[in-house]
């Protein structure tokens, strides 16, 4: 007998639907214009000559592409040394702040001691403060310990998050508790849980805090600007102002330098995206779920 | 290999105690399962021989050595948990590997534990999957693998069969037996489902509100129930209860039926008591109680005819096949044998 043949039945196409489904694109496309216009802009003006970036009225393209801006500003100041500064400072404070939330929010999580809830508060408590606010106090602090236009001093002020130690929290406390149980019998002592359990199934949190922390102090201009001074130290923030001088600003320059600069952070984010975007797949390997 | 002593143990959350003083011998190589309701203690007892609970007050002994104060790791013991806790991270072999590494035996010693256990539970095909790809019973059996490579000498288990379905929960129920009579360790098995405690312990422990309410083997336990809780815990369907005042030769039911008395039972004249009656033991007679149909169920093997007998709701498990509708009349009588009294006061067991 031949098998019967059978058409699948379609469903329904609703032409309302399809219309809003139209709209909220068009919606959702307008958004994503708006922000990427500024990034565009600034390569649009990086590319084009000094006196071309301030034309009256502005032109969306430039009339001449003046591709060597690029290089010109890489070699009219330090950048190798200002790239390798940031790096470094970056670098750091990334890799500090991971280990020392990752090890707050498991004793948050996990641990119990006296007063834990209210550290935790008290911990929270500093995200109210604005960073402006505390300047001054911890320029003192730097100064007095005489690591004023050091790396030091560059990175351990920074290399705290009360956020990312409440972020990892969070989600250690989502993975099961069974898990922990089962490491202890198994022989684990809690670093080891840590760092073999904990760690590596907390990976999307680690690489969004990795990535948060790594471009706010890849940006960061505010706190290099108090606690260096010359160009030893510098960091890209601090060596874009310096084409800023008395005799004038070089706009296209400060564009490429920043357009160069923005390089890291973008490679960065592409690499961590897989890893944060596991997030969601990553429950699929607990108990019956 | 070792016995397992619990030596008046009680556990305490904050002011509300949830154990009271249980004792009990697990002997070396035995089987044994807790059962009981949920909140009734089971699991809480077996995470403070685990070492995940600290221990109020008595003793945990764990062969010769007390381990109250013992950390997991130092307990010989493994544990499989409900939910398999497997390590998502990690593949099969990694998962199976994560104890003996932390114990720093040498490469090619763990590949021949590893090696052995699959070979025991038949999961050499799956040990470079992750946890994420095994079906649900191929994870049970990867949480076990992981607690037979280390050879403990107490398995504990915390409801490993409560996420599986029910094909499939009677599948590792042959296994997990299978697999305790090839290694004869001593282990210890909490479920709240009285079918594997039946079919799989050697003794069984009934709990309930963190009291031992009866120890005993599955057959013991369901000829003898020593109390209305575990009479009517154990069997499905369960137990009928019935309400009664000894009157004579017989017992009164409140709809005043005369149910025999069981010759034996330890009773006095007026005692208010509790009949107990199996549903499998009310047989089909012409000179038996009438009563009248509510609810027939065939199962196929066997039909449960749910019964009214002098206003109280009876549930008959006969071999026969009955094909009556509801509101027909059906003569029962039961095996006077096998039936139970209890005490109505304190639910204790009355006849012998």
């Amino acid at each position: 007998m031949t098998p019967k043949h059978r058409t699948p039945r379609k469903p329904p196409r609703q032409i309302g639907a399809l219309v809003v489904d139209g709209i909220s694109q068009l919606g959702l496309c307008l958004v994503a214009l708006l922000f990427l216009f500024p990034f565009f802009w600034m390569v649009s003006n990086a590319v084009r000559g000094n006196n071309e970036v301030l034309a009256v009225p502005p032109r969306l393209l430039p009339r001449e592409y003046q591709w060597g801006n690029f290089l010109e500003a890489w070699l009219h100041l330090p950048f190798g040394r200002f790239f390798l500064n940031s790096f470094i400072v970056a670098g750091s404070v990334t890799a500090i702040t991971v280990v020392v939330s990752a090890l707050a929010a498991y004793a948050f999580a996990r641990l119990k001691f006296p007063g834990r809830e209210g550290i935790l508060v008290a911990y929270l408590g500093t995200l109210m403060i604005p960073q402006v606010m505390l300047v001054i106090p911890l320029f003192l602090i730097i100064s007095k310990l005489g690591l004023v236009n050091t790396y030091q001093g560059m990175i351990l002020p920074m290399a705290f998050s009360s956020f990312g130690a409440f972020l990892l929290r969070q989600f250690f406390l989502s993975i099961p508790r069974e898990l922990e149980e089962a490491a202890l019998i198994d022989g684990a002592s809690r670093l080891r849980i840590l760092i073999s359990v904990i760690i590596p199934l907390s990976m999307p949190a680690i690489g969004l805090l990795s990535l948060f922390t790594f471009i706010g102090q890849w940006n960061n201009f505010l706190w290099p600007l108090i606690v260096v001074n010359g160009m030893e130290y510098a960091t890209l923030p601090l060596g874009l102002t310096m084409f800023q001088t008395q005799q004038g600003t070089s706009w296209n320059f400060i564009m490429a330098g920043a357009t160069l600069s923005m390089i890291p952070g973008v490679i960065l984010a592409i690499l961590l995206q897989r890893i944060i975007y596991k997030g969601i797949t990553v429950g699929a390997g607990f108990g019956g779920r | 290999m070792a016995s397992v002593d619990l030596i008046d143990v009680v556990k305490f959350y904050g002011e509300l105690e949830v154990l009271h003083g249980i004792d009990l011998h697990v002997n070396d190589g035995e089987f044994v399962v807790l059962v009981g309701p949920s909140g009734c203690g089971k699991s809480t007892l077996l995470r403070m021989i685990a070492g995940l609970e600290t221990i109020s007050y008595g003793d945990v002994r764990i062969g010769d050595t007390i381990v109250n104060d013992l950390p997991p790791k130092a307990r010989d013991i493994a544990m499989v948990f409900q939910n398999y806790a497997l390590y998502p991270h990690m593949k099969v072999r990694d998962n199976m590997a994560f104890s003996l590494k932390l114990a720093r035996r040498s490469r090619d010693e763990i590949d021949a534990m590893i090696d052995h256990a699959a070979g025991i539970l038949d999961l050499a095909h799956l040990l470079d999957r992750y946890p994420r790809e095994l079906s649900g019973g191929q994870r049970q059996r990867v949480a076990m693998g992981r607690a037979i490579v280390r050879d403990p000498a107490v398995f504990l288990f915390d409801e490993p069969l409560s996420n599986l379905d029910a094909k499939l929960r009677v599948q590792m129920r042959a296994e997990i037996k299978a697999l305790h009579q090839r290694l004869k360790a001593t282990t210890i098995y909490v479920t709240h489902d009285q079918i594997e405690a039946m079919t799989m312990a050697d003794r069984i422990v009934v709990m309930r509100d963190g009291y031992v309410e009866q120890v005993g083997t599955p057959l013991d336990l369901y000829d003898k129930p020593a109390n209305v809780f575990v009479a009517s815990f154990i069997g499905s369907p369960s137990m009928n209860m019935i309400d009664g005042v000894v009157a004579g030769q017989g017992i009164r039911s409140a709809g005043g039926t005369m149910w025999p008395l069981p010759p034996q039972a330890q009773v006095a004249e007026g005692q208010q008591v509790v009949i107990g009656l199996r549903p499998e033991h009310l047989l089909l007679s012409d000179d038996g109680f009438a009563g009248t149909i509510t609810l027939v169920e065939p199962t196929g093997s066997e039909t449960h005819v749910g019964l009214d007998i002098g206003g109280e709701a009876i549930t008959a498990a006969l071999r026969e096949r009955i094909i009556l509708a509801p509101g027909a009349e059906l003569r029962l009588a039961p095996r006077i044998d096998c039936m139970h009294v209890f005490d109505k006061a304190n639910g204790k067991r009355l006849s012998p």
